[in-house]
C-alpha cells in the first residue's frame, strides 16, 4: 500500500517535470515567437516582454521543480509526521514568496514605465503625418487631410455607404472637407513618423499590427492619438483585437509602408478616385 | 313534388353553365391581360460614382481585376438610360390583379463582394432566396425604416451556407447592406402588384397587367419618384417612358 502510493507520487512528480520544461522548449527557443519590429519605438518593448517571459518562466520554473521535488520526497508521509500549515508552521517561507513574487511585479512596472512613457506620455512631432483611422463595424477607413494639412468636420447624419462617404464628410460645403482622400488601405511612408488619429463608429474595437508593436483600443466617444514610425517597406496586416461583434473575426485592412515617392504617387491616386 | 324536382334541376343546370360561363371568361381575361413597357432616361450629366476598394477581401478584389467596381447611386448605360429604376403601379389596381403574389422566388445574390442585382423588385409577401456566391463570409443587413411595417433583420451566411427564403410583408425601397464589407449597397424595392426593373437600355417590362387606367411610378434610388397615367387595352402594350433629372 505505501509502496504504490510512493510509486504513484514519483510518476507525478515526474510527469510535472516533463510538463514543466516541455512548455518552456518552445518559449526559449522563440518557436512562436513575435514577428520582426518594424518599427522605431518596438526595441524597448521587444525587450521589455524578453524580460517579462524570462522572469516569469524562472519563477515558473522554479516553482514546478519545487513542486515536483516536495511530491517526490513527502509522497509517503509517515503516519506520525507533522504537517505545517500557514498561518503558523510556514509562515516565513510565505512570507519571502510574496516579498519574491511582489518586488518581481513592481519591478517589472518601473521598467515597464520607461517603455509606455516613451509612447503615450511624449507627444508626436510638429511635423509627424496625421493620419485618420475610422473604426466601424466591421471595418477600417482611413482619411488623410490632402495638401491643406486640415480635416474636414464630420457629420454622422452624412455617413453613407451608398455613397461610399464612411466619414460624413461634406465635400460640397466644407472648405477644409475638399481635399480630405478617404481611403479603405492604409499606406504611410517609410521612416517618418506617423500621428494616427482614431475614433470609432459605433462600439470598441483595437488597432493591432504586430509588426509595428502597436496595439491600441478604439474607445466610443474618445478620440484617441498614438504615434509611430514605420521603419520597414512591406504590406501588413490590421486587425482588429476588440471583440466587437459577429463580424470581428473578418475586420481587417492593410498597412503599406511605402517609400516617400511611392506615397506620394499613392496618395495621387487615391486624390483621383475621390 | 315532380314540379319542384324540375326547378331544381333546372336551377342546378343554370348554376354549372353560370359557374362554366365564369371560369371561360376569367380564361380569356388573362389571355386579354396586357403589359406596360417603356424607358427610363436622365437627363443631364450622371452624378461622379466612385470606384470601390476591396483590398480587405482579395477573394472579391481578384473578381474584379482590371474593371474596378463604383458605386451604383445612378448607373447610366447607353444614351444616358438609367438602369435599376423599378417601375410599378400605385393606383388602378383592383381585386385579383392587386393581391395574387407571383409565385417566382427572385434570387439576391452575394457575388464578388456585390449584390446581385443591386435592386431587387418584390411584391409584397413574395417569397426570394438569399444566396452567397461567396469564398467569404456576407451578413445581409436590410434596414427598412424604423417603427414601420417592415422589421429589420441582420443575419450572416458564411461561404457555402444554404441559401434561405424571406419575404416582406409591406411595400417599401428596404436599403441593404452588408457590416463585413461597407461598400456592399442595393435595395429590397417592395410594391404591391406587378413590378419591373430598367435594364442597362433602360427598358423595362411589367407583365400581366389587365386592361385598366392606373397611375405608374418610377423609383430610382437617388433621385425619388415619378408617376404618370397610363391606360392599358386589352392585349395591347401600353408604353410609358419616364425621364429623371439629374441634379
Amino acid at each position: 500500500m505505501a509502496a504504490k502510493g510512493r510509486t504513484m507520487g514519483r510518476i507525478f512528480a515526474v510527469t510535472i517535470l516533463v510538463i514543466a520544461i516541455g512548455s518552456a522548449i518552445p518559449i526559449l527557443r522563440h518557436t512562436w515567437w513575435m514577428p520582426q519590429d518594424i518599427s522605431t519605438h518596438g526595441a524597448p518593448i521587444d525587450e521589455q516582454m524578453s524580460e517579462t517571459m524570462a522572469e516569469a518562466g524562472i519563477c515558473f520554473l522554479a516553482s514546478q521543480i519545487l513542486l515536483a521535488a516536495f511530491i517526490w520526497k513527502f509522497s509517503n508521509p509517515k503516519p506520525d509526521s507533522k504537517i505545517k500549515t500557514f498561518p503558523g508552521g510556514a509562515s516565513g517561507l510565505v512570507i519571502a514568496a510574496f516579498l519574491l513574487v511582489g518586488t518581481e511585479v513592481l519591478a517589472l512596472g518601473a521598467f515597464g514605465a520607461k517603455a509606455w512613457a516613451k509612447i503615450y506620455f511624449t507627444p508626436a512631432a510638429a511635423n509627424a503625418l496625421p493620419v485618420q483611422a475610422q473604426a466601424g463595424q466591421f471595418a477600417f477607413y482611413f482619411r488623410y487631410p490632402g495638401p491643406d494639412g486640415k480635416f474636414g468636420p464630420i457629420h454622422p447624419d452624412m455617413v453613407s455607404e451608398a455613397n461610399q462617404n464612411f466619414y460624413g464628410i461634406d465635400i460640397n460645403n466644407d472648405q477644409d472637407a475638399k481635399d480630405d482622400i478617404v481611403t479603405a488601405e492604409m499606406a504611410i511612408p517609410v521612416n517618418r513618423e506617423v500621428n494616427l488619429l482614431m475614433h470609432s463608429k459605433d462600439v470598441g474595437h483595437s488597432f493591432f499590427v504586430p509588426e509595428l508593436r502597436v496595439q491600441q483600443d478604439f474607445v466610443p466617444g474618445l478620440d484617441v492619438a498614438i504615434h509611430f514610425t514605420a521603419t520597414k517597406i512591406g504590406r501588413y496586416e490590421i486587425v482588429c483585437t476588440q471583440l466587437c461583434g459577429l463580424g470581428h473575426y473578418n475586420m481587417k485592412a492593410y498597412l503599406s509602408v511605402m517609400s516617400q515617392q511611392d506615397y506620394d504617387d499613392w496618395l495621387k491616386k487615391e486624390a483621383a478616385l475621390q | 313534388m315532380t314540379i319542384r324536382l324540375r326547378i331544381a334541376g333546372l336551377l342546378a343546370a343554370l348554376l354549372s353553365i353560370s359557374v362554366l360561363a365564369l371560369f371561360s371568361a376569367s380564361k380569356v381575361r388573362a389571355a386579354g391581360e396586357g403589359k406596360i413597357t417603356g424607358t427610363i432616361k436622365l437627363d443631364g450629366t450622371p452624378p461622379h460614382q466612385r470606384p470601390i476598394d476591396m483590398s480587405k477581401e482579395p477573394t472579391c478584389q481578384q473578381q474584379h481585376a482590371g474593371h474596378p467596381i463604383t458605386t451604383e447611386n445612378v448607373v447610366v448605360g447607353p444614351n444616358n438610360a438609367i438602369q435599376y429604376a423599378a417601375v410599378y403601379i400605385t393606383e388602378g389596381l383592383a381585386g385579383a390583379a392587386g393581391s395574387t403574389v407571383p409565385s417566382q422566388t427572385p434570387t439576391f445574390d452575394q457575388k464578388g463582394c456585390q449584390y446581385i442585382p443591386h435592386v431587387m423588385a418584390l411584391d409584397v409577401n413574395q417569397h426570394f432566396k438569399v444566396v452567397n456566391s461567396d469564398q467569404t463570409s456576407h451578413n445581409i443587413h436590410p434596414t427598412p425604416k424604423p417603427g414601420g411595417p417592415n422589421h429589420e433583420w441582420n443575419k450572416s451566411q458564411p461561404p457555402g451556407a444554404p441559401p434561405f427564403d424571406v419575404f416582406w410583408t409591406a411595400e417599401e425601397a428596404i436599403p441593404v447592406k452588408c457590416n463585413i464589407h461597407p461598400w456592399m449597397h442595393g435595395y429590397m424595392v417592395v410594391v404591391k402588384g406587378p413590378y419591373g426593373v430598367s435594364d442597362n437600355n433602360g427598358s423595362y417590362t411589367i407583365e400581366n397587367v389587365p386592361p385598366g387606367n392606373y397611375t405608374l411610378t418610377a423609383w430610382q434610388e437617388t433621385y425619388g419618384t415619378q408617376t404618370q397615367k397610363v391606360t392599358v387595352g386589352s392585349g395591347k402594350p401600353a408604353t410609358a417612358d419616364f425621364t429623371f433629372k439629374a441634379k
